[in-house]
């Protein structure tokens, strides 16, 4: 990096995208992409060196713009001196509104996003997921129309993610858009009705999460527990490796009857039946390729 | 008028207080009872002269030095914990923000100057038991550092819109130290006879902010009278000078991708 200018790199290439009112958009790709970047473009916290981009028909680097849209940054941090309750306060003084509204929009939102108890705890105290929580709910306390989340569901445990999802319903059933970053396929099935792929930079494509990611089942994974004394039955027995008590098997789907019956017959506790899809990964190395995708990323980082 | 920087002016004056900003009161509470103490025992005579000396100075140089190191870390801490980046996504120009934070920490630094203040008429009035009518240009004095607190914080939050807080630090040192000096500064200009030297001399001059102007502390120690005239054109110099580099700040700043 130089004192005056930054060494310039391409971090996205010819990227045309538009998003359709009331939709959940989920804005896939591997770390790196450039999904935070796009973000940051729209939020006009950076500057492309070409190109314009629209929000609800206003210019970005438009303010007004931005009383209609709510930004989540990616591992959002706040100021730590504040309350949750204080924070949210701060942010909803920004649009203007009055100290009635303001007590009631905070306690609402907070509520929404559980955190109606640590209301009055300081920030420096939040956990990674509590500040998750804080940082949706400071996108959405004036009730915007278009909401920008950055890796949303990122830190969160089970119960926290689900929550965002629910939030994330929510929006949806009152008519506001949702562009949502991930890299997490299963949260874009979940919510997504339309989803865009992005790698080194450029937009690989854009479609509902079924047509555009194959969601074939390539294999089926058995979990199961033997009993004492029992013998591994032998179309299992290279396939299944043993964590913990349990044994742990992938095999291809027209083989899976036949070592349930076998299992069946030698009394094996069978505990799940899962079907295997490609993760968002497997399906990058396949459309692009590993060896591939690296010469791209190091042509557009060359440019 | 935009609404925008107070409201970032109060959050940013909310974290100094937090941030135990106002400790350095009890280091300034304690050299004054000490001095107070100590004066009382040596000089009768002058106890007045001295309290008001060394009250006006350590005003003055606790304010600079919270000035300059919280006024470098005012952008930079909300560019490098990303805080900025939420609040850039609300309607908020960048240039309020800037004006926000200059606000919120000269709000910070005059609660501060105003306490220390208090501190100083607090030890006057233990060693002499009595204030004078003279002692009104301890008022001047206190405004005047004021003023000198507004234009190092500006220049702090100019040069931290693009370095580091270390080299800010630097610069708007600097520029106190060469601001004190700017007079003697077109001076050296006129005696080497170059006009091209004249001309930078006197530019630089001019350029620099003017320092000497403000410290008034001997004069208010003797109990002088400060001149009117002097304090209406400090205050015009001060607003000017700050308006332009704020201005200068938020050319700089808008301009900026944040990393």
């Amino acid at each position: 990096m130089g004192f005056w200018r930054q060494r310039m790199r391409r971090s996205l290439d010819n990227l045309s995208l538009e998003v359709e009112d009331g939709e959940v958009f989920g804005f896939l790709g591997p770390n790196g992409a450039g999904k935070t970047t796009t973000l940051k473009l729209l939020m006009s916290l950076i500057f492309p060196t070409a190109g314009t981009a629209r929000v609800r028909g206003k210019p970005i680097d438009d303010v007004r713009m931005h009383r209609e849209i709510g930004y989540l940054p990616e591992q959002p941090y706040f100021y730590d001196y504040l309350t949750g309750r204080e924070l949210l306060d701060y942010y909803a003084r920004l649009f203007g509104f009055g100290s009635a509204e303001r007590r009631e929009r905070v306690t609402r939102f907070l509520k929404r996003v559980g955190l109606a108890d640590a209301a009055d705890v300081q920030l420096r105290k939040f956990s990674k997921g509590m500040l998750q929580r804080v940082g949706i709910a400071q996108a959405i306390v004036h009730d915007p129309q278009v909401i920008f989340l950055d890796e949303p569901m990122s830190g969160l445990d089970p119960v926290g993610r689900r929550e965002v999802r629910d939030i994330i319903h929510d929006l949806k059933r009152e008519g506001r858009t949702v562009f949502f970053s991930t890299h997490i396929l299963s949260d874009a099935e979940m919510l997504c009705d339309r989803v865009g792929v992005l790698v080194g930079g450029k937009l690989q494509g854009v479609g509902a999460p079924g047509e555009l990611v194959s969601m074939e089942v390539y294999a089926m994974e058995i979990l199961f527990e033997l009993r004492e004394g029992c013998a591994l039955p032998s179309s299992l027995d290279k396939r299944a490796k043993q964590v913990g008590g349990r044994y742990r098997a992938e095999l291809p789907e027209d083989e899976l009857y036949q070592a349930l019956e076998e299992l069946r017959s030698c009394e094996a506790r069978i505990l799940s039946v899962t079907p295997l899809r490609p993760t968002l990964e497997d399906y990058f190395f396949k459309l692009v390729g590993r060896d591939e995708s690296a010469t791209r990323s190091k042509e557009v980082a060359s440019r | 008028m935009s609404a925008i920087p107070g409201v970032v002016a109060i959050n940013t004056f909310r974290e100094a207080v937090r941030d135990r900003v106002m400790y350095n009161l009890i280091l300034f509470a304690l050299m004054m009872m000490g001095a107070a103490i100590l004066v009382g025992e040596i000089s009768i005579g002058i106890s007045r002269l001295v309290i008001i000396n060394l009250g006006l100075s350590a005003i003055s140089i606790f304010g600079l030095v919270m000035a300059i190191f919280i006024g470098v870390g005012l952008v930079y801490k909300e560019m490098e914990k990303r805080t900025l980046y939420s609040l850039l996504a609300k309607p908020v120009r960048r240039w309020e923000f800037l004006v926000g934070k200059f606000g919120g920490l000269l709000l910070t630094l005059t609660v501060n100057t105003l306490l220390m203040m208090l501190g100083l008429a607090a030890a006057l009035f233990y060693v002499s038991r009595e204030f004078l009518r003279a002692d009104a240009t301890i008022l001047v004095a206190v405004y005047f550092t004021l003023l000198e607190l507004a234009l190092v914080t500006a220049l702090a939050l100019f040069f931290s819109c693009f370095s580091s807080p270390m080299l800010s630090t630097m610069f708007t040192l600097g520029i106190y130290v060469a601001g004190f000096f700017s007079s003697d500064i077109r001076g050296i200009g006129m005696v080497t006879h170059n006009p091209a030297m004249q001309a930078t001399a006197r530019a630089i001059s001019y350029l620099l902010p003017n320092f000497r102007n403000f410290n008034v502390i001997s004069a208010a120690a003797h109990g002088d009278a400060i001149p009117f005239t002097l304090i209406w054109q400090n205050t015009v110099y001060a607003a000017l000078y700050v308006a332009l580099v704020l201005m200068a700040a938020s050319a700089v700043f808008s301009g900026r991708n944040l990393k």
